[in-house]
């Protein structure tokens, strides 16, 4: 029992102290993409304190964490005091919380030393058998951080910014869960070391299968995230700094590095459910072979690899595509990845029950494939043809002119 | 304004394809667009380690300097014309008879002060005997307000520190000698 609570003690302290500055490297990782991609070499000075030794910059972060704490912590006398204190705790506990239930790693051997017989999962919460409900349910409660912040700030900045957040959360929940379902039809389990065992034992990753919900899923966790092109709700150039705009100091450190954190997960969540986790075609070994130190750590490689490479298409992305207008970011909920999510999750329910009945014969796997990306592809060209993503209100020709009284 | 008034131009915007309507030119051109940007040479300066390259050091406006004649005597004839010119009033000349044949005064006195002046080249364009000129020097700094106000010495002294590098442009530039 003392050794079940040590081993969790020291899964969270890795997992928190990771996360947390995997989330101080990424704000500089961001900041040098985004100078590379308009030509500019980014942060690249600052290295060891005293010393010339410049190391790439890697020692911006410590110099940015150190402006913050050093900055004055003002609250302005407009704001209800308790609910502008409460947001930022709200939504760092709820961002950090979420990492109970996700896998940063296969398993690491027992340690007979220490008296642990079996394998460690490396999860915090191994026996968690609603894992992905206790995400989501835990992400849902991030925004209310969100639009706490908004609504305590007492600005109309920051109450925009709560709105518009509520409004896109809402929206996109749907579509997320949709491309979750899928994947949970096809592993049955909620438990994402499952779904990974289930991706490792068939070599077909879901983004494979299932790549219509892969994209639903991406787009909305785009969206769930707040990245660009869907950051309306802290969307500088009309909001000043949305729901934030009020905060200074440690408590908009806890704010940004929330955001951070629910980026980390949505990559996590990527890579676990559609790229495959830690399995890599080869090198990875089978869901049973016996693990071995070197292939644990090879395993976590190939998780962490992965979650870098959505990571870094997340800051792609950043500076491909400009910010979606309210009504498109609307439209593109309710109009277009609504329905693809429900076409794919009756697609996937089908296939599964046809190739559980034996109907595909020897090679369902293959069939299972190919008909996920035929109803991709229809499904999107389907959209893309019915559904309008923007509203065209613009004047026209054929417009018949608002015709004034003339007594009036 | 109503709809149909003759005076408004109505433009058709071209239909997007149903390549167009799916989004898939502009992931794949936007995404290509962005990853040549990552890779491409970048365009700082990394400035105190790489010296800035001046592209066209006999246009560029730096630091002013007073050209010395083939004797090595002040070429400035003490005119007045570029403190006439300067915006900036920075120029303060005090003229006195020459001691030589081959023109009536010259500067007894000729400072400029570097801070108040606004590198608009104008005292260049003035002078008749292309005795001002501005160089390429860029990065000119001071401990104090008065150190920033050139005397004739110094502005002379700049001369014999770039003449090598950048010759004095009258003769080419069809100046008078």
């Amino acid at each position: 029992m003392n050794q079940v609570l040590i081993v969790a003690l020291v899964k969270i302290g890795v997992l928190v102290g990771g996360i947390m500055t995997a989330a101080a490297y990424f704000v500089l990782l961001e900041r040098r993409v985004a100078a590379w991609i308009q030509d500019r070499h980014g942060p690249n000075r600052v290295g060891i304190p005293l010393t010339k030794i410049r190391l790439f910059g890697l020692g911006q972060p410590l110099a940015d964490g150190l402006k913050m704490i050093l900055k004055e912590e003002y609250t302005p006398a407009h704001v209800d005091k308790r609910l502008f204190l409460l947001a930022p705790i709200v939504i760092l506990t709820a961002a950090l919380a979420v990492y109970a239930a996700i896998p940063f790693g296969d398993r690491i051997p027992a340690l007979p030393g220490a008296g642990i017989d079996a394998p460690i999962s490396l999860i915090v919460a191994p026996q968690l058998d609603v894992g992905l409900i206790y995400i989501f349910a835990l992400s849902s409660i991030a925004v209310y951080g969100v639009i706490l912040g908004g609504w305590a700030s007492n600005s109309k900045y920051s109450f925009l910014g709560g709105l518009r957040s509520s409004a896109q959360m809402i929206a996109y929940e749907l579509p997320l869960g949709l491309g979750i379902l899928g994947v949970v039809v096809v592993s049955s389990s909620l438990r994402l070391d499952d779904i990974i065992n289930a991706q490792a034992s068939s070599g077909l990753w879901f983004a494979i299968t299932q790549p219509l919900g892969f994209m639903v899923f991406v787009v909305a966790a785009f969206a769930e995230a707040a990245r660009l092109p869907f950051d309306l709700p802290e969307c500088e150039q009309e909001l000043v700094g949305g729901y934030h705009t009020e905060y200074a100091g440690m408590k908009l450190v806890l704010f940004l590095v929330a955001e951070f954190i629910h980026m980390i997960t949505a990559s996590f969540l990527i890579a676990i459910m559609f790229l495959g986790g830690w399995h890599l075609w080869g090198i990875t070994g089978t869901v049973d072979s016996p693990i071995t130190w070197s292939l644990a750590i090879l395993r976590i490689a190939v998780l962490m690899a992965k979650i870098f490479a959505v990571i870094f298409f997340f800051m792609m992305v950043r500076w491909t595509w400009p910010r979606f207008r309210f009504d498109q970011l609307m439209s593109l909920a309710w109009k277009v990845m609504l329905p693809l999510g429900i076409v794919n999750l009756v697609a996937v329910a089908v296939l599964t029950e046809m190739e559980h009945i034996g109907w595909l014969g020897a090679h369902g796997a293959i069939w299972v494939c190919l008909a996920g990306w035929a109803v991709a592809l229809l499904g999107w060209m389907g959209v893309a043809m019915i559904g309008p993503l923007v509203t065209d209100n613009r004047p026209r020709l054929d417009m018949r002119p608002y015709e004034v009284d003339p007594q009036l | 304004m109503k709809v149909d008034d003759p005076n408004i131009k109505w433009v058709s915007e071209p239909q997007l394809g149903l390549a167009g309507r799916m989004y898939l030119p502009l992931i794949v051109g936007g995404l290509t667009t962005t990853a040549r940007h990552l890779i491409s040479p970048k365009v700082t300066v990394s400035y105190p380690d790489q010296e800035p390259e001046i592209s066209n050091p006999e246009i560029y406006r730096g630091v002013h300097r007073l050209n010395r004649d083939g004797q090595g005597r002040v070429k400035c004839v003490a005119c007045f014309l570029c403190a006439t010119a300067c915006p900036a009033h920075c120029i303060d000349i005090v003229g006195i008879e020459s001691p030589w044949e081959d023109r009536e005064k010259y500067p007894e006195s000729f400072t400029i002060d570097e801070l108040r002046c606004i590198y608009c080249g104008m005292c260049e364009e003035a002078c008749p005997v292309d005795a001002i000129e501005l160089t390429s020097l860029y990065n000119l700094t001071g401990r104090s307000r008065e150190e920033m106000v050139f005397d004739k010495e110094k502005l002379l002294s700049v001369y014999d520190q770039t003449k090598d590098k950048e010759p004095m442009r009258s003769p080419r530039l069809g100046g008078t000698v």
